[in-house]
């Protein structure tokens, strides 16, 4: 008979199941980063002045920065000029329809799951889909522009809807927001482009789908979401990246705007590829992502599943500057082998009786490190303003280990904040008593995670929680011997 | 339907026939080079209820533990056959699919984890090992429902995480509960009666009771004589220092209860 303690302690190499590499023609530029470079990016993409200027104005900010070195991660630092800052999937011509997109491509997003024809339909969810920093195909565009929906990629934004970039384009995440910020400002090469006039109700799941194929990239994609005044929208990312050797970095700005009582639901699968068993290569996930409750009573929702990325660093937050604003955070970040994860969100109360919530749940297994990182602060205005925190940790075996990191920031007598934090371990006895009842120490485990996930789980779209459940039991698979 | 009394009509000549559920022959266990069970035999035939009665300390859970498969616990002679095969070869849940189960004596809390989709997992999982389908939801619930009013639980406790928020006695009747629904061939009862009032106490042998069939045994491990007043076993064993010293019929538990274990001297001279 093993001992106890080998029962929840034996790992074992799981398989990522998005590790395949695509044989796509590629353009790119050589690696390195310099002006020259941002002008080329801006010039391919035929872009306005008003961004050029923008970017190299991030880019000279972005000079004057260090990279952070509070996050509770390890790695060897990053040499920024052998990066690649542009690779695009070589186009044949400009796309008219879906029937010219790359068949190489389509296969690749037909083996991610993701169809991008339009039998996806039936499920009634829009997909922008974005390889390699560069938007490859969006569906329902007409659909949704008939409800004045503006669904499209960043390129398309700009030159169809310039005046809507510059109007809102850093106004949530600032250039000099962070290093990351900055230098994704910078050299941005696509993303997701959204707008949803007054009160109309998006009718579809909005979704991005985010792949990075080409070896030594960076991926910088820019999503920018703006919901006016009384509209509703739901919006999904998912990502997923081939298997490497070496690190890759990925360090997206995620800005969304919600005016007057608009909703914004954002939701993300993040599955990034995590490095091996041993801790070799992986993406790092550097992302800042930021709403703006701008309107009273408008609401922004996030919802992240991070399983993926050797090491992630992002707080998703709410600026709560409508009088009645709410903002919510529901989090489960995952971290096995030798994954590291410093991650929360930054709940900012401007307004008049903001309200905000957040959930997090971190697992760690293997020799992961999961780090809660979070900040609520109550500005001087911000009277009768409320918070409620919630942070529990699961561990599974003694090699990893879980962290919370708290700021509470008050400056309003009346606003009020409750703080929960909890941190359990997944015993022997709850696997022996689980095995007694005939459930393998497999099922045992994924069956206590996915319960102490839960809360989290309930508030994504459906479909996505029968993903997100899956792709946890993926991810811990092996994680018991 | 089975007509009750079918099983008295089985006489000893038949039993003696027939394959022993269980056969433990002079099993020798212990944890960390520290002997615990020294030399145990013990056969069990279908349909009988046999008990395990003992002091502190004698060996009593570490015997339900070691069927169970619960690991930590060093078996360095003897064998126990289940059904004809080495239990003792098979992990604790191909055991539990086989039809051994444990009703635990501290039974355990899962955080998170909705009772009724537990049980159901478990079922499906004894359903498979038997070769047949998995439960659909309206006979599964109709079976739920008849077992619970056995055992006189409130419903509710199915909508609640597993053992979490129950009280010492909700517990025990919760282990009989999901027995009752699990149909095992063989179950192990371990101090299910600590904690329990007399009237939790009747519930719970009026459930094992009702489960009584010529093709499935249970031991019945306790402390006291009074859960043997309610379910009535055919056999009784005494274990003291790891060795069953004494058996009997269902009288020697009232002896044991009048003059106490002091009067059975162990075959052998005990350590201090």
């Amino acid at each position: 008979m093993s001992t106890p303690q080998s029962t929840i302690d034996q790992f074992v190499q799981s398989d990522y199941k998005y590790g395949f590499v695509s044989d796509i023609e590629t353009e790119a530029l050589p690696p390195g980063l310099d002006e020259e470079v941002i002008r080329t990016i801006s010039a391919k993409k035929g872009e306005p002045e008003f961004l050029l200027q923008w970017r190299l104005r991030s880019y000279r900010h972005w000079l004057t920065m260090t990279e952070p070195s509070w996050p509770k991660a390890t790695y060897p630092p990053i040499d920024y000029q052998k990066i690649i800052y542009y690779a695009a999937p070589k186009p044949k011509a400009r796309l008219e329809s879906l029937d010219e997109v790359d068949p190489e491509l389509r296969r690749t997003f037909d083996k991610l799951g993701i169809s991008l024809d339009e039998q996806k339909r039936l499920t009634g969810v829009a997909v922008d889909a974005v390889m390699d920093s560069v938007s490859v195909a969006t569906t329902f565009r007409k659909e949704l522009a008939k409800h004045g929906i503006v669904f499209c990629s960043f390129s398309d934004a700009v030159r169809e809807h310039p005046d809507l970039v510059e109007k809102y384009l850093g106004t949530v995440v600032p250039y000099t927001d962070n290093f990351f910020a900055a230098l994704n400002s910078a050299v941005f090469s696509d993303g997701s482009f959204c707008y949803v006039p007054k009160g109309v109700l998006c009718p579809m799941e909005l979704s991005t789908y985010f792949r990075i194929n080409t070896a030594n990239t960076g991926q910088f994609e820019r999503t920018l979401l703006v919901a006016d005044e009384g509209s509703y929208v739901s919006y999904l990312e998912g990502c997923t990246a081939p298997m490497r050797d070496e690190n890759q970095l990925h360090a997206a700005v995620v800005e969304l705007i919600a005016l007057g009582s608009a909703e914004i639901k954002y939701s993300t699968v993040q599955n990034w590829y995590p490095g091996d068993k041993d801790g070799k290569g992986g993406i790092y996930n550097f992302v800042t992502k930021r709403g703006l409750c701008r309107g009273r009573g408008s609401k922004i929702s996030w919802t992240q599943v991070e399983t993926g990325s050797a090491i992630t660093w992002k707080y998703p937050g709410c600026v709560l500057l409508g009088d009645d604003s709410v903002g919510e955070f529901y989090s489960v970040a995952l971290t096995n082998h030798r994954q590291q994860a410093d991650t929360g969100t930054k709940m900012i109360h401007v307004g008049k009786n903001t309200r905000s919530t957040i959930v997090s749940k971190g697992i760690s297994a293997g020799r992961g490190q999961n780090s809660y990182r979070g900040l609520v602060q109550m500005r001087p205005t911000a009277t009768g303003a409320r918070n409620f925190s919630q942070c529990d940790s699961l561990l599974i075996g003694d090699q990893c280990g879980a962290h919370t990191f708290p700021y509470i920031e008050v400056k309003n007598p009346t606003a009020q904040i409750e703080h929960e934090a909890s941190t359990s371990k997944i015993g022997e006895d709850q696997i022996f008593y689980c095995n007694q009842r005939g459930l393998s120490k497999q099922d045992a485990v994924n069956l206590i995670v996915n319960g102490f996930c839960k809360e989290v789980f309930r508030e994504l779209p459906m479909e996505f929680a029968v993903e997100a459940q899956k792709l946890l039991g993926v991810s811990l698979e092996g994680s018991v011997g | 339907m089975r007509r009750a009394g079918e099983a008295l009509a089985i006489t000893m000549e038949d039993r003696l026939k027939m394959e022993p559920i269980l056969d433990i022959r002079n099993l020798e266990a212990g944890v960390d080079d520290r002997a615990i069970l020294k030399g145990i035999n013990l056969t069990i035939l279908p349909g009988e209820v046999h008990a395990i009665m003992g002091p502190n300390g004698s060996g009593k859970s570490t015997l339900a533990s070691l069927l169970a498969g619960r690991e930590g616990y060093q078996v360095t002679q003897g064998s126990v056959t289940y059904l004809g095969q080495d239990l003792l070869a098979l992990n604790p849940e191909e055991r539990a699919r086989a039809g051994v189960f444990l009703a635990f004596q501290y039974p355990v809390e899962i955080p998170g984890v909705n009772s009724t989709y537990f049980l159901k997992a478990a079922l499906n999982e004894v359903r498979k090992h038997r070769g047949l389908p998995e439960v659909d939801a309206i006979e599964f619930l109709s079976l739920v429902k008849d077992r619970i009013r056995l055992l006189e639980l409130n419903e509710d406790l199915l909508k609640r995480a597993v053992n979490v928020g129950f009280s010492g006695g909700e517990k025990k009747r919760n282990e009989i509960f999901q027995m009752a629904v699990l149909e095992p061939t063989l179950a192990v009862l371990d101090e299910t009666d600590s904690g329990l009032d007399i009237d939790a106490l009747r519930v719970v042998a009026n459930g094992v009771n009702r489960l009584r069939r010529p093709d499935r045994s249970a031991l019945v491990i306790t402390h006291y004589q009074r859960l043997l007043n309610h379910i009535v076993p055919d056999r009784v064993h005494v274990l003291m220092n790891g060795r069953i010293v004494r058996s009997g019929g269902k009288e020697l538990a009232l002896e044991l209860e009048e003059r106490g274990y002091d009067w059975i001297m162990p075959t052998e001279p005990v350590a201090a």
